[in-house]
């Protein structure tokens, strides 16, 4: 295969990758975010304490992270026909790929929100505020810096995912990685699909790595015993991923 | 201005309970700066957060500026609009400053303005005064990290007077800061509670916060008040831990057959020369173990401890003696004897 021939293959790849990833990240934060700070308040001791809809929420949490993506894909088919009318192409897969990212996410920004001094809630508390102030005006930016490093691990993840999309006919730089460098023995174009993969995530990463430390240089904590905030991005770990792939 | 009775908060957790709170009656004068002394553990944290409601009373009742707030607090859990309006007329200041650190001092100090829907141009203006009254005008557009911890105790009671609060709570405000800061927050709270008529109440495990700047004091212990009255009331009572804390006086009998006496004086008699005249009248030696004057809550008080020869019984008459010269008098009973 000559350059000529990868080079369109490869662009309609990356944009279709970029197409789904992009949706899909947009949804996961858009639905992960309520749902994390959800955990955090109806957690026990929280400001919305509730234990049912707590351990509710947790467990269809917990569910969903544990279907491994490709299942999940088929068993939201009949789903994903309802909303895009068909359940082939890039459309089609940005369905279960932000239904998989939401509770992926979600479960990181609880992380991401529960390292917010109680102190702060309390305070904001003092000075009248209700729920939806402390959440406004404290969760949210006080975490801001582990939520941005939170999105940073949930693109990479969804560039993960998205490469399985391609069995659904959504394309995708994993999808020619498959079908043209493995079924087709075509080992150039395979690798350079790994290239850009690894240059796309690698830019991703540090992208995500510089706004969340010019957030936090800025800031730090305020009180006298500063808690040690993780900075770096976390990987996914493998048990992560094989919890999704 | 603050009132509580039979105050009363238990903890359960894992079946077990916990009693923070026993039945507290206390009574803040409105004006006054009123300090809460005890360990850790004795309550007195609980009591402070009772007091806006940070944390639900078991039982007992709040009043802060004649509104009762735990008929305000309803029954859920969550706090109700009427009970946010009264406790954004409630400053606190916290030991751990608790300023947000992704927004300015001046966005920190405007926080409650935002709360209380003040417009952004009038948001500023205040804050800017807030920030010029505890002296940090030049540290306006800072961020919370770049101060000293003295400087983010001046913006935490900034903002906490952004509400124009008639009541200032202080939970600790200077357990986390060097002797020297501790001073100058000290004063800066005194001054406010001069010029704005602020009344305070404060929490602390230090006997030197109390002694600098209160009026009146409460000592706690397991839950509840031992003690507690004007500064002055405290020194009058015979064996008051607090006026003994606030006034220690050091020093051991030097031997058998002798009577160590605390003598305190205030008012007047700290000007006579009454041990000298003891001396003189009953003819006995007098040895000073320990002594010092200060001033404590704007009164010039004296207290020194001295030992007499022979046993209390011998000694009676010159104990006598120093009662009526209007002086204070306890008698440390030896170890042992009773």
């Amino acid at each position: 295969m000559t350059w000529s021939e990868m080079q369109p293959l490869l662009s309609q790849a990356c944009g279709d990758t970029l197409y789904m990833v992009g949706w899909s990240t947009l949804i996961a934060v858009a639905g992960g975010l309520p749902l994390g700070l959800l955990l955090v308040l109806t957690d026990k001791g929280g400001l919305l304490q509730n234990v049912v809809a707590n351990k509710v929420t947790g467990q269809i949490v917990n569910i969903a992270r544990s279907m491994p993506f490709i299942i999940l894909m088929v068993a939201l088919m009949g789903f994903t026909r309802t909303i895009t009318g068909t359940t082939i192409g890039r459309e089609a897969a940005i369905v279960p790929l932000a239904i998989g990212a939401v509770p992926f996410f979600a479960r990181l920004v609880e992380t991401a929100v529960r390292e917010v001094d109680g102190g702060l809630v309390e305070a904001v508390q003092s000075m009248g505020g209700n729920t939806w102030t402390v959440v406004r005006k404290v969760l949210v930016p006080e975490s801001l810096p582990s939520l941005i490093s939170s999105t940073t691990t949930t693109v990479v993840a969804l560039i993960g995912y998205s490469a399985m999309a391609g069995t659904v006919g959504a394309g995708g730089l994993g999808d020619i990685a498959i079908r043209y460098g493995y079924q087709r023995f075509e080992t150039d174009l395979m690798w350079i699909t790994v290239a850009i993969l690894a240059v796309v995530i690698s830019l991703i990463q540090f992208a995500g790595d510089w706004a969340a430390r010019s957030l936090h240089r800025r800031g730090g904590r305020s009180g006298p015993a500063p808690k040690l905030r993780l900075l770096k991005t976390k990987e996914p770990t493998a048990a992560d991923v094989s919890k999704v792939a | 201005m603050i009132t509580t009775t039979g105050l009363t908060k238990v903890y359960r957790s894992r079946g077990r309970e916990v009693t923070a709170l026993d039945g507290v009656d206390l009574h803040v004068r409105e004006g006054e700066v009123y300090g809460v002394i005890g360990q850790s553990g004795a309550g007195k944290s609980s009591l402070i957060r009772c007091v806006n409601l940070l944390e639900r009373p078991t039982a007992g009742t709040v009043t802060v500026a004649g509104r009762d707030l735990t008929a305000l607090a309803g029954r859920g859990p969550r706090a109700g609009r009427e009970l946010r309006q009264a406790r954004s007329r409630i400053g606190m200041v916290f030991q751990h400053f608790n300023l947000l650190s992704s927004r300015t001092v001046q966005d920190n100090v405007e926080l409650p303005l935002e709360i209380l829907g003040v417009s952004g141009r009038e948001r500023s203006r205040k804050a800017l005064d807030l920030l010029d009254l505890v002296g940090l005008t030049d540290k306006a557009k800072s961020y919370p990290a770049q101060l000293s911890g003295g400087q983010k105790q001046r913006v935490g009671i900034a903002r906490a007077l952004a509400g124009d609060p008639k009541v200032l709570l202080s939970d600790e405000a200077t357990s986390a800061l060097d002797p020297e800061t501790t001073r100058s927050i000290l004063q800066l709270l005194r001054d406010l509670n001069r010029q704005l008529g602020l009344t305070v109440l404060l929490i602390t495990h230090e006997m030197d916060v109390v002694k600098s700047i209160c009026d009146s004091a409460a000592l706690m212990e397991r839950g509840r008040i031992v003690e507690s009255g004007t500064v002055g009331e405290l020194l009058a009572t015979p064996g008051s831990e607090l006026a003994a804390a606030l006034f220690p006086v050091g020093g051991e009998a030097t031997g058998e057959d002798r009577t160590v006496v605390d003598v305190t004086f205030h008012g007047e008699s700290s000007t006579q020369p009454v041990i000298s005249q003891l001396s003189r009248t009953y003819n006995i030696d007098i040895s000073i173990l320990g002594a010092a004057i200060d001033t404590v809550g704007g009164l010039q008080i004296g207290r020194m401890r001295i030992e007499l020869p022979g046993r209390y019984e011998d000694n009676v008459v010159p104990i006598g003696f120093l009662r009526e010269q209007g002086l204070q008098i306890d008698v440390l009973l030896a170890e042992g004897a009773e």
